[in-house]
């Protein structure tokens, strides 16, 4: 009897060392919540600074105001900066707690599966803003971001792969949608950030 | 039918082998530090298994610079693949095996 508690003990815990060995462990749900969090500042932000006017729906209006594409892409990159070391602070934490480190074989695969289609997606919006197709921006990076989650979502957890696929089908939605972009990217990168965050930080955090 | 213990592979039989190949087997490769870690033995214990399981050609060994660093990254071999799998095939025809009775 003693025996049969062993074995299967054996096989959960290779199974579980598995497991571990793949997945990075550290990322924490926080780095989502605060990311969701600040991209809805970001967004709520760009709404009284752009979308108020009214005119952002007509294709012209970035051409008599060309300060406001630098204005916005200052704002996308102070977003994207804080969410990234916010992130990394709370994962380090976590590492910590965990008794691993941040940067081991998992997270490096994980973050260069992340970075290829991001920065793919990074130079394809920088492309598309260069052309005027303003609209097509908020959707671009949803796709992008979604495909780059799915990309990296071998080493994470596995709900991490289903943000992925809802990204992907937001992005879609709102290349219908033109000129709605704002209220998808504020739900895509904020709401879905925020609520992913909560169900992660419950399930691996806590 | 042959006793299921007749398959458990000699090699393994010690767990920390064995923690070593479950890794390797779910990793395309793995680095000695970040395996040290994830299974926090020391640098000569972990030496000694990885020696022992070379000598089975259960996994191949890879040194490398990285930025001046020495790396060494581990890989599972086919045989170590099959014999892997065999191990823990017998462990779960034994945990059936005692449910069963």
């Amino acid at each position: 009897m003693e025996e049969k508690t062993n074995y299967e003990k054996d096989l959960a815990s290779i199974r579980n060392l598995m497991e571990r060995s793949v997945k990075v462990i550290s990322l924490s749900g926080l780095a989502g919540v605060m990311a969701g969090l600040y991209a809805l500042a970001a967004a709520v932000y760009v709404y009284f600074q752009v979308y108020l006017e009214q005119i952002s729906r007509s294709r012209h209006y970035f051409d008599d105001n060309p300060e406001k594409i630098y204005h916005l892409l200052a704002v996308a990159l102070i977003t994207l900066l804080a969410s990234v070391s916010t992130g990394l602070y709370f994962s380090h934490r976590k590492a910590k707690r965990v008794g691993t480190s941040l940067w081991n074989s998992s997270s490096k695969r994980m973050v260069i599966n992340l970075i290829i289609p991001l920065v793919s997606g990074g130079a394809f919006v920088l492309i598309i803003l260069m052309h005027g197709y303003i609209g097509l921006i908020a959707p671009a990076c949803l796709l992008f971001y979604g495909l780059a989650l799915i990309n990296a979502s071998q080493n994470l957890f596995d709900e991490i792969r289903y943000l992925g696929y809802l990204e992907i089908v937001l992005g879609i939605i709102s290349s219908i949608f033109i000129g709605y972009g704002l209220i998808f990217w504020a739900v895509g990168f904020g709401v879905l950030h925020i609520v992913y965050g909560v169900l992660m930080y419950r399930k691996y955090d806590a | 039918m042959k006793n299921p213990f007749d398959y458990l592979d000699k090699v393994m039989g010690h767990s920390g082998r064995l923690q070593i190949m479950s890794v390797l087997a779910a990793n395309d490769s793995y680095d000695f530090t970040s395996l040290k870690e994830l299974l926090q033995i020391t640098d000569g214990s972990l030496a000694t298994h990885i020696k022992a399981l070379e000598r089975e050609k259960y996994i191949t060994v890879n040194k490398s610079f990285v930025d001046r660093k020495p790396s060494t990254r581990y890989k599972i071999t086919e045989k170590g693949r099959t014999a892997f799998k065999k191990h823990i095939d017998a462990l779960n025809e034994l945990v059936k095996g005692q449910r069963g009775r």
